[in-house]
């Protein structure tokens, strides 16, 4: 079956432009763009058609805390938030450091979710930082990135065996940069408004340190290495540096660091209790800059689903995370909003750099990659109810504000997963 | 002027006229108080219920006076033995008490923003008895009403915080307060027990006592918790008192009336000097605690009638 949707926004991530056009798709690929009116043909009246998101880092509590989120559940999110592929983190309960419990959630993704599913595995044994996977044996088991999520291995000599068999491997290793015995029981970034509100913060500065342990570490063992989440300006000067330098080190970003600021915590708000903490309004704009300029490669939903028990706690006893897989998209578009990077700039960091940096085929509007796409609206407001949002846990920390951006249509291989055309 | 808070949750909602309305009020129940028939029937009819999630003597004896004297029925709720060793959450055991229907409920509890919390969750009047490192109300506005008294007013007063800044729910309240209603505030600890970032707060900061107490009007010091005495905040409790214990010589550098207060309870030794703490002429931490009881009659007080004014508000 051959489609050609015409009269669209193509919104090409790759070549960085945003121009009307038409694209075909035939058997779940991109067959041409531009191309002749072939097969079924759908105006799309100007609306915007991108690839569709890769998100890493996304948790769903298979196995262990299902109530909290479950394939299905996670699977329907994605396809309403434009995101076409789930990269899972392996923080679960138990951990997924084995071969079998990984290709136990593969066959539950694969039976559950709309959208694709690739799992990230633990780079330690239970996360523990004391032993090493199998990296080889998970690897050829689907696991496309290593990483023990917000445990940071402390054992410098077990992180260094880990980077250098890994390396041997190919295999992406993703560390969460901070600096342990600084960021133990913090809630909030120091400064005035920790201040304010007395809760135990810590100092931008512990990312920085771990972000400084881990290039150091890269450079010795010549690992490919991602940091999960920058979310400081003094971050930036090292990263730059380890780039330069012709290091395989790239950096992602969370969208909550990206359009929230410590002062959204207000009256103790939990749902805005993340982790690292919401920074200061300075990090914030340097971690947009960051993006603009390529320093930052990656956007991450960084989706954490809490159930409403683990969040209606004081602050300091709350769980931390937010659920973000529908919210990523118009949280995202504020930024493009806010004038300061472009629509396709944008869309390079939902998209393409993930699948790049992955070594996935999709994320790209090019003939021959996978037809996961996305039609949607930039510019429709809406007001975000938690309530309709299809995870299981409602946690978001967007409840109630106003938002644009509407999902027309999620495919996934040419297959409508979420919406109508 | 006037009352118009629904709670008493912290200094930072109130406002400098709701502030003197209570300490005037105060002043009405130190009199009351000094008297052979200290009771009154403000409350009467009323339930007074004290949730100390936090062991405490003093605050909660300070409570439980102040709610008798105005003939509330009052009941004390040690939290600590009860329902939270059981799992149960905090806003279920507030849900549970409010089901009691109570008029006031204190609370106090070792996490910032937890009072807060369940001001959302009930019906009646909160009084943050204390939260975390946050907020001590009660505690700032004793302190601002034994300053008045002394002093004869409560603005254009030098006025020095010294001790462990960092973890003091009090200290916090304090500034607030004393800021609120324009005095000058200098704080004066060992750069490990001082707030992130505090000097946007309007305060100076000093970490050389000598020179914070330069003729400071007012002397609060503060407790020293015991547990962060030994190596992981100051090297040892003797080097402490050596650099930031209030002794006579360091009170030399205060303005010659200056008057010496504290919390309570207090380390003699650690950072405050025995004898000065009991000297009559300098020290006011016995009338500290007098003024305790009758400001938090004038908080219970105050709050019983917003909320009855609340009431015939929605009944009209």
């Amino acid at each position: 079956m051959t489609t050609t949707y015409i009269n669209a926004r193509l919104i090409n991530p790759a070549t960085r432009t945003d121009a009307l056009g038409g694209l075909t798709v035939a058997n779940g690929q991109i067959t041409a763009i531009d191309g002749p009116q072939v097969g079924t043909i759908v105006d799309l009246d100007g609306a915007c058609l991108a690839p569709g998101i890769v998100d890493i880092g996304v948790k769903i509590c298979e196995p262990g805390e299902r109530h909290k989120e479950s394939y299905a559940s996670a699977g329907a999110a994605a396809a309403a938030g434009g995101v076409t592929t789930i990269v899972t983190r392996p923080d679960t309960d138990p951990a997924i450091d084995t071969p079998e419990v990984l290709e136990f959630i593969a066959k539950r993704a694969e039976k559950d979710s709309p959208v694709k599913v690739h799992p990230m595995a633990a780079l330690t044994k239970g996360r523990a930082g004391s032993e090493m996977v199998e990296i080889g044996f998970l690897q050829d088991a689907g696991a496309v990135a290593f990483t023990d999520c917000d445990h940071v291995i402390t054992n410098t000599k077990v992180y260094q065996r880990a980077l250098t068999y890994a390396r041997s491997l190919g295999a992406l290793v993703i560390g969460h940069v901070q600096e342990p015995t600084l960021s133990k029981g913090a809630c909030a970034t120091s400064g005035k408004f920790a201040s304010l509100r007395g809760l135990p913060a810590v100092s931008p500065m512990a990312e920085r340190m771990g972000l400084d342990r881990d290039i150091a570490l890269v450079e010795m063992t010549g690992a490919k290495y991602h940091a999960d989440q920058i979310t400081t300006a003094r971050a930036i000067p090292p990263l730059k540096r380890a780039k330069a330098n012709g290091l395989d080190v790239t950096a992602g970003v969370s969208i909550h660091h990206l359009t929230l600021n410590e002062l959204d915590v207000a009256n103790y708000r939990t749902f805005f209790k993340i982790k690292p903490p919401l920074r200061c309004e300075d990090d914030r704009i340097a971690m947009i800059e960051a993006l603009a300029d390529g320093t930052i490669d990656i956007i991450h939903s960084m989706h954490t689903p809490q159930d409403e028990e683990s969040k209606r706690l004081p602050f300091e006893e709350a769980a931390s995370g937010a659920v973000a897989l529908e919210t990523l998209f118009p949280a995202a578009l504020r930024v493009v909003n806010s004038g300061m990077i472009d629509l396709p700039t944008l869309w390079a960091a939902l998209s393409l750099n993930p699948a790049n940096r992955l070594g996935l085929a999709q994320g790209r509007l090019e003939v021959g990659a996978p037809a996961d796409l996305v039609v949607f609206d930039p510019s429709a407001p809406f007001i975000m109810d938690r309530f309709k949002l299809k995870s299981k846990s409602k946690n978001t920390p967007f409840d109630g504000q106003r938002m644009e951006g509407r999902i027309i249509a999620t495919l996934v291989e040419g297959e409508l997963v979420h919406g109508t055309l | 002027m006037g009352w118009r808070a629904k709670h008493l949750l912290g200094i930072e909602q109130l406002a400098p006229d709701e502030i003197t309305t209570l300490l005037d009020l105060a002043d009405q129940y130190v009199a009351l108080n000094r008297q052979p028939h200290k009771h009154s029937d403000v409350l009467a009819g009323l339930t007074q219920i004290n949730m100390f999630f936090e062991n405490s003597t003093r605050t909660q004896a300070s409570f439980e006076l102040a709610g008798k004297r105005l003939g509330a029925d009052v009941m004390n709720m040690a939290m600590q033995a009860s329902s939270i060793k059981k799992g149960e959450t905090l806003i279920d055991t507030a849900m549970t008490l409010n089901a009691m229907h109570p008029d006031l409920l204190v609370v106090r509890h070792p996490h910032s923003g937890a009072v807060d919390l369940l001001s959302q969750k009930v019906n009646c009047a909160v009084l943050n008895a204390g939260d975390g490192r946050h907020e001590h109300p009660t505690q700032a506005l004793l302190d601002a009403l034994t300053i008045r008294r002394r002093k004869g007013r409560l603005h254009r007063l030098n006025i020095a915080i010294c001790g462990d800044i960092a973890h003091s729910r009090v200290a916090r309240s304090n500034i607030m307060l004393l800021g609120k209603m324009e005095n000058r505030i200098r704080l004066i600890a060992p750069p490990t027990l001082m707030p992130a970032e505090i000097d946007h707060f309007g305060v100076e900061v000093f970490d050389n006592m000598e020179e914070g107490l330069k003729d400071v009007d007012v002397v609060m010091m503060l407790r020293l918790q015991r547990e962060r005495m030994d190596g992981g905040f100051i090297p040892s409790e003797r080097e402490y008192y050596h650099r930031y214990g209030l002794d006579q010589a360091k009170l030399d550098n205060a303005a010659s009336d200056a008057i010496v207060m504290h919390p309570g309870p207090m380390n003699r030794g650690v950072e405050i000097d025995g004898e000065l703490a009991d000297d009559i002429n300098r020290s006011v931490i016995q009338e500290q605690v007098e003024m305790g009881v009758a400001v938090r009659m004038a908080a219970m007080e105050l709050l019983v009638q917003a909320s009855r004014e609340t009431a015939q508000g929605v009944a009209t």
